[in-house]
């Protein structure tokens, strides 16, 4: 056993782990992926293979290139070799391509990013009604669905200026989901949050996994990471330096990057 | 907690105090002055020497504008009635007020011009609030023609025919819609092009002989006044902001050429006095153009005022996009919004509100530039200031026509400010 100290339970009920089943079916698949910055090279011969249902905490110290992993694979950045999946559609120059996996794979940015110009409805709606071309009427049911499933419904008609951090970032969530995605990417969503805030983030991400929704995760949260995560990636200088599932990471690091890492965002 | 306090000695109030007036100098007016007028020595002389300012400016010209005569034929009869007292002559915009408002524009045809400012607020309101109904955007779309036709007249056929060249582009962009999007522009654009260039003529000429409706022909030389002040003022503003807005967008582009086209425009334009452009559409432009073309001098204006307009919205634009954060771009990425749907959708709405003042700055100065025609031999209401003091009745009278016109221009350019604000204060949509 590793001296490292557990991580505190992000919410203080029971997980439903019923429904959290990983199906061998591919959801993303990356190989040999290369990615530079310039002539900095940012992300080196990333190898990395995800299954529907799973749901994958990747942590690093800043500047190892994680953000700007999961950021690739919607094409927010732009890699130079190698090859990114995901379901089933190659991303490529082509701008259909990425417009098909943009719908289909939700984000929810470190600082929310909800349209300051519409309400939380309207930001809510908006893709269904012009990506998808739903009615305005179901994006609205489905819109107000999401908002109460994140625990705001009330807010629907007020303005994202009027809403706390920890409100804005779930509204970001409901926002993703109303697209219906397949697969969600969080790119260190409570970073931005205060503690108590944190939380209520955490739990509406909790019960999204809760439902078996393919999750990626960048974050420090590594309380999350061993209540729901499957698996945990430790990035370090653009590299996939450790994979492991939690408990085995946790306990048992492997490498000493990890271990040092591990002592500092843990250790007291 | 009480314990915590044991050692404080224990008090309870038996009566309670009635609410009280604050002291004489926290009330009131004296309050007031102190607090806006005498709030300090160098304060109070401020104020003193602004009051004493605007003493001297009513003495100076409160009599003057008091003692006003409307009614004469002519400055000699104006004075005559004066008598030598100082006495403004507001007498001349009674009898010229036409002049000044349409030129020398058929005094039988004057509903004309009037139909058409009254159908131009009825397709403005839309525009500027939200609360009219959606439906009269149509007719907004439709009022360019219909006001062309009422101020010139002619064929009714030839605005007709124009609006058919939109026709002809949006059938060209739904054939070939299947293809791709840069396609089915090329298509509506060069589709709209060919029929304005081929087959306009024609028809207008076809259809005309076989039914000659229309009103009376007024040809532009006859357009003066504050009629040519709106026309191409209202016409530069609302052509300028739709070119700002691509040319802003094509400045920030990543295409390359597209990128320096824009850059270069936006630069030329910029770096050359409206004048120049003006003198360009009125004397060179004509040596470029086939020999028999006649292209309006006010259409020429027009296009002139807007390229220029269009420039400087271009970059007061460009201001709003540089504000706007980068996450809002990926946001609006992430949902999958093609680049056409985030510009629409997410970025103009914010980088239009964020520029609003400068764009507004832009839409007054342009509306106050339309003086400048006078130079091109264009009778705006400077020019016709100077041709009624050329008439041996006016002779001589310069403040009257001045005030009039200012405070014309005043009011339009007033108003335009007093909207801004109030859009602004509408689209605010945080820390409510």
């Amino acid at each position: 056993m590793s001296e490292v100290a557990a991580a505190e339970m992000p919410v203080d009920r029971s997980i439903d782990t019923s429904k959290m089943q990983i199906s061998d079916e591919l959801a993303i698949q990356i190989t040999g992926m290369n990615k530079w910055y310039g002539s900095f090279h940012v992300l080196r011969d990333i190898n990395m293979t995800v299954y529907r249902g799973e749901r994958i905490v990747i942590c690093g110290p800043s500047g190892s290139g994680k953000s700007t992993l999961i950021r690739c694979i919607n094409r927010l950045e732009e890699h130079q070799a190698g090859q990114i999946i995901v379901d089933g559609t190659e991303l490529t120059g082509d701008l259909k391509n990425i417009d098909k996996v943009r719908s289909e794979v939700g984000m929810v940015f470190q600082h929310f990013n909800l349209f300051p110009h519409l309400t939380i409805l309207e930001n809510c709606t908006l893709a269904p009604i012009w990506v998808r071309k739903v009615p305005k009427r179901e994006a609205e049911e489905t819109a107000m669905h999401f908002l109460e499933k994140v625990k705001i419904p009330e807010q629907a008609h007020k303005y994202p200026g009027q809403l706390s951090g920890g409100q804005q970032q779930r509204v970001a969530i409901a926002r993703s989901l109303c697209m219906k995605p397949r697969i969600m990417l969080f790119d260190e969503p409570t970073s931005a949050l205060d503690p108590e805030m944190i939380k209520e983030v955490l739990d509406t991400m909790i019960s999204l996994a809760e439902e078996g929704m393919t999750m990626l995760c960048v974050t420090h949260e590594m309380g999350f990471a061993q209540a729901v995560a499957n698996r945990v990636i430790f990035m370090d200088q653009g590299q996939i330096v450790e994979q492991n599932e939690p408990k085995e990471f946790f306990n048992n690091p492997q490498s000493d990057r990890t271990k040092l890492f591990l002592s500092q965002i843990l250790g007291h | 907690m009480s314990d915590t306090h044991s050692n404080t000695v224990s008090y309870v109030r038996d009566t309670m105090l009635d609410q009280q007036e604050p002291p004489v100098t926290e009330r009131g007016v004296i309050k007031w002055l102190r607090e806006n007028l005498f709030s300090g020595w160098l304060n109070s002389v401020l104020t003193i020497a602004s009051l004493g300012v605007i003493w001297f400016i009513i003495i100076e010209i409160g009599p003057w504008l008091l003692n006003t005569v409307w009614n004469a034929e002519s400055l000699r009869e104006c004075r005559a009635i004066l008598d030598g007292t100082s006495g403004a002559c507001f007498a001349v915009i009674k009898d010229r007020w036409h002049q000044l408002l349409f030129g020398f524009y058929p005094p039988e045809h004057y509903w004309r011009p009037v139909l058409a400012m009254v159908l131009m607020l009825v397709a403005l309101a839309p525009i500027l609030f939200s609360e009219v109904p959606r439906k009269m955007l149509y007719f907004s779309v439709l009022f360019p023609f219909i006001g062309y036709h009422l101020l010139w007249g002619g064929s009714v056929w030839l605005p007709i025919s124009v609006l058919l060249g939109f026709v002809v582009g949006y059938v060209a962009f739904r054939a070939t819609a299947k293809l791709s999007s840069l396609v089915s522009v090329i298509a509506a654009v060069a589709g709209t092009f060919l029929w304005w260039v081929f087959l306009a003529g024609p028809f207008d000429a076809a259809m005309y002989s076989v039914a000659p409706i229309g009103l009376e022909y007024v040809r532009s030389d006859a357009f003066g006044g504050f009629l040519i002040s709106i026309v191409i003022g209202v016409s530069g503003i609302s052509l300028s902001l739709p070119f700002g807005i691509l040319l802003a967008l094509g400045r920030q582009s990543d295409m390359i050429f597209l990128k320096s086209v824009c850059v270069i425009f936006i630069e030329f334009i910029r770096g050359v006095p409206l004048i120049t452009l003006l003198f360009t559409a009125s004397l060179l432009l004509n040596y470029f153009l086939p020999p028999g073309t006649s292209f309006d001098l006010i259409l020429r204006v027009i296009i002139m005022v807007t390229l220029f307009a269009s420039a400087y919205m271009a970059e007061v634009i460009r201001g709003g996009l540089a504000a706007l954060p980068k996450g809002q771009y990926e946001a609006a990425d992430a949902l999958g919004l093609d680049y056409w749907k985030a510009q629409r959708l997410i970025v103009m709405p914010q980088a239009l509100k964020i520029a609003i003042p400068g764009i507004v700055n832009t839409f007054i100065g342009l509306f106050k530039d339309t003086t400048l025609v006078v130079f091109i031999g264009l009778l705006d209401p400077i020019g016709l200031s100077n041709a009624i003091r050329a008439d041996t009745d006016w002779n001589g009278i310069y403040w009257e026509l001045f005030i009039f016109i200012g405070a014309l221009f005043f009011i339009f350019c007033f108003g335009m400010s007093r909207y801004s604000m109030y859009l602004e204060r509408k689209l605010k949509t945080d820390h409510r």
